[in-house]
């Protein structure tokens, strides 16, 4: 298992590597810069002090060197806009949106993989129906328009929860958000574990345990449920991913404080090393996400080895 | 009898209730919102200039001066006087001795003049060196050829002496928020970013990035009984919709509206009574390039002007959330002609024009443009019908805002659609037409008039206030002769105000800049 994860991890590098240079690439040759979005107004004379000082005078190959060699020891460089370090702009972003994924993926999860149970054990059923309608609506649907309209109903119309803000980070506050953000993977969850669990009804071993007198709730939960269960935690792990990616809409719209809205006002207002930083945030924890998957598979699934 | 006493005695309890419901209510929670962007920059005012930050910086800091909504000037503000000497070069101020950090200490000339050489520091670049660079020597602190700006002078702990470069009201320059005053002692430190300490009428509580900053009653500002609240919430509300919603469900006390939601506002009984509007001091346009050979000639960027009908444009595209422009000066400048009229639609003196400059079939020109939905890619989309309709026609180049100002610095373009701050100092914003004003600057058309040089050169000079009226007024009309941009509108700024919130400034400069120590919630409020 320790070699397992070594080797992981070691795979994580070249990843990382790739996406920092891509970022960085990226951002060197789209136009403007935090110089020209700092205002519409701005003096020549301290645009160009700005540009010397935050390095952007340096060829791209020069930066790139000094960001890897700062990257190598922990550091993300210093934002150009709040020229606060990076490292601490995103510390005091990254629980929000901790906090708005988690949320997210436990509804959706809650919501979404029991729908797609019951959909696939009377499959054509009325049920069925039902949670593919759900299931294809909630794939279709914007989420900034889905936000919208959950905040006019419960917050305008019900007076149930707050409409925006973080307030004090509590339940009430987190809801409408996780819902708006979560509706998408719940639909995607229903979907593929109708799937998945359709499949395996029909596979050999489950007519094997049946024709051995095994009781219909025995087969389910013995053999169909951990079969589908590592289906399930694939989507999963690649939906935490798409969530980091989608939380930037919800966390936007609901004055939400995550690094979310942080990339967005970074991105533009061409805030590189924030944009940098943020991004290198998610892929991480996208990839951390994705080897606790890798390991989970092995303990749902006895016959997955790390060889 | 009866009944007149009846009736003086119910106008006698009208009055006093009047009186009672204008009398500032102490105590309570103002809830603004931040709406341009997803975050604010920085909390140190010094290094940013977006109007975004100057929302909570109006409550946490103070300058040398204030702008004035009811006058339409910036005046005094940490100063009792100024005595003016040195043939108006010299300023001597007489600062406040009852301004108090939020850490307790009194404020002194030490600390006005640390300000300034702080933001003179070259190595840093602040934004606000462009306004402080006016003092003699602050110049050569920013070169680092000198440790402290020689033309500042503390004359004792409450009078500071102040050498200017050119004779212009110094108001104009330091009432920003980013040439704010900072404690001396405090502001070195680190830990000022985190917990940032000002003059201003609110002391900082907390910033959660991205979502929100709050700020409690400072008990020892200097304006006695001042400020009324007791606390103020600014939401950073970056979507108009969620704004909407909020402001509906009276979660806020203030959102600024666009130009759908101004319709929608004043269509809705129960809140056409919230909207209030300000004409900023914003002039929205197209800049021609002078380089690009049609717009060298006057007579095509007059035909423009008479070819477009930007009264149908203004009504229809921005919902009437504009006012027309004549001419560059807008209509709250104080040196504003009312007697100037603009442009009439007029498709045949159009082509006439093109005709007589040479342009008879017309000719085709790149329109940068952002996405912006007041001055952007809808409005080009509506003037290109229009323009093709005398022969002239406009390809669209789209690009990003941030990369917009690149382009119009750079002088990277035959036309492109912006908006641009005439205000609040008139001259200023003409400089900006004379031909020693670098185009990077923001003389972004590049325009160049020995007659307009010489006004504006004569204006500057010039001791009699009425003469300089006169001279810079004579300059906005040859820019009107001149036609350098087509005149679109000037910017009517609009917020909606929940009927708790009371002493709303029409701030002409930015409708979301209030000085907050004047507003006060009464009872109705629903937040604590």
């Amino acid at each position: 298992m320790l070699s397992f994860l070594f080797r992981r991890l070691l795979q994580t590098i070249p990843t990382v590597l790739a996406v920092v240079a891509l970022v960085f690439v990226l951002f060197s040759v789209v136009p403007g810069s935090i110089v020209s979005s700092m205002s519409d107004d701005a003096d020549p004379q301290v645009e160009l002090r700005m540009k010397k000082q935050l390095g952007l005078d340096d060829p791209v190959y020069v930066r790139f060197g000094i960001y890897i060699a700062k990257l190598a020891t922990g550091d993300f460089g210093t934002s150009f806009r709040t020229r606060e370090p990076v490292t601490f702009m995103i510390a005091k972003r990254i629980w929000p949106t901790l906090q708005l994924i988690f949320a997210a993926m436990a509804f959706s999860v809650v919501i979404g993989v029991p729908l797609g149970f019951i959909a696939a054990l009377k499959p054509g059923g009325i049920v069925d129906t039902l949670a593919m309608v759900v299931a294809v609506s909630g794939l279709s649907i914007a989420k900034f328009w889905l936000g919208l309209v959950l905040m006019y109903l419960f917050a305008l119309k019900l007076g149930w929860l707050p409409s925006f803000g973080y307030g004090d980070g509590g339940m009430k506050y987190l809801i409408l958000p996780a819902v708006t953000l979560g509706v998408s993977p719940m639909a995607l969850f229903a979907r593929t574990t109708r799937a998945a669990v359709l499949e395996i009804m029909t596979a050999d071993f489950v007519r094997t345990a049946r024709s051995k007198g095994m009781s219909e709730t025995r087969v389910v939960k013995w053999h169909v449920t951990r079969n589908a269960l590592v289906t399930i935690l694939t989507t999963v792990g690649l939906q935490f991913g798409a969530l980091m990616g989608q939380a930037v809409v919800v966390e936007k719209l609901y004055s939400w404080p995550g690094i979310g809205s942080l990339l967005v006002d970074s991105v533009l207002q061409r805030d590189i090393p924030a944009v940098q930083g943020s991004i290198l945030v998610v892929v991480l924890s996208f990839l951390a996400i994705n080897l606790l998957i890798d390991v989970l598979y092995g303990v749902i699934d006895p016959r997955i080895r790390y060889a | 009898m009866f009944r007149i006493v009846a009736i003086v005695a119910g106008l006698g309890l009208a009055l006093a209730a009047t009186a009672e419901a204008q009398t500032p209510r102490k105590g309570g929670t103002i809830r603004m919102t931040a709406p341009y962007g997803s975050s604010f920059t920085s909390l140190d005012i010094h290094t940013t200039q977006r109007a975004q930050d100057e929302i909570y910086a109006k409550a946490l800091h103070r300058s040398l001066y204030i702008w004035n909504s009811a006058e339409g000037k910036p005046v005094l503000e940490l100063a009792k006087e100024d005595v003016v000497s040195g043939g108006g070069l010299v300023h001597t101020f007489k600062l406040r001795d009852d301004a108090y950090f939020h850490n307790g200490r009194k404020m002194t000339a030490d600390d006005v003049i640390w300000t300034y050489n702080r933001i003179m520091d070259g190595t840093k670049a602040y934004p606000g060196a462009r306004y402080v660079r006016v003092i003699e020597g602050a110049a050569a602190v920013e070169k680092g050829q000198a440790k402290e700006i020689s033309g500042l002078k503390k004359i004792d702990d409450s009078t500071i002496e102040m050498k200017l470069t050119e004779k212009v009201d110094p108001g104009f320059y330091f009432w920003n928020a980013i040439t704010s005053i900072y404690p001396a002692d405090e502001a070195a430190k680190e830990s000022f970013l985190q917990k940032p300490i000002g003059l201003g009428p609110f002391k900082f509580v907390e910033h959660v990035p991205g979502s929100r900053i709050v700020l409690e009653r400072w008990d020892r500002f200097y304006k006695p009984g001042k400020p009324y609240a007791d606390k103020i919430v600014v939401s950073v509300m970056g979507e108009a919709a969620a704004r909407d919603v909020a402001f509906r469900n009276k979660e806020i006390d203030t959102s600024v509206l666009g130009p759908a939601q101004y319709v929608a506002y004043q269509n809705d009984a129960d809140l056409k009574g919230t909207v209030v509007e300000v004409a900023e001091v914003f002039t929205r346009y197209m800049g021609m390039n002078p380089a690009f050979k049609p717009f060298a000639d006057k007579r095509v960027r007059q035909a423009i002007n008479y070819a477009i009908d930007t009264d149908l444009i203004i009504n229809k595209l921005v919902k009437g959330k504009a006012y027309r422009a004549t001419s560059w000066l807008p209509l709250t400048s104080p040196l504003y002609d009312k007697t100037m009229k603009p442009y009439a639609v007029d498709p045949a003196k159009a082509k006439q024009l093109l005709a007589e400059a040479g342009y008879p079939s017309g000719f085709e020109f790149e329109w940068t443009t952002s996405q912006n939905e007041s001055w952007g890619l809808p409005i080009v989309s509506a003037v290109i019908p229009m323009l093709d309709r005398v022969g002239i026609k406009a390809k669209v180049k789209q690009v990003e805002t941030a990369v917009l100002a690149e382009v119009v610095r750079s002088g990277d373009y035959q036309a492109f659609i912006y908006s641009q701050a005439t205000g609040p100092d008139p001259q200023a914003a003409l400089k900006c037409f004379h031909s020693a004003t670098p185009q990077s600057a923001c003389n972004y058309m590049n325009f160049k008039n020995p007659e307009f040089d010489k006004l504006i050169d004569e204006a500057g000079q010039s001791d009699d206030a009425a003469k300089r009226t006169q001279l810079l007024q004579k300059a906005n009309a040859v820019l009107y002769e001149e036609a350098p941009v087509w005149f679109f509108n000037y910017n009517k700024a609009v917020m909606a105000v929940q009927p708790w919130l009371k002493g709303v400034q029409l701030n002409a400069t930015e409708l979301t800049h209030q000085n907050v120590e004047d507003l006060w919630v009464d009872e109705t409020s629903p937040a604590k």
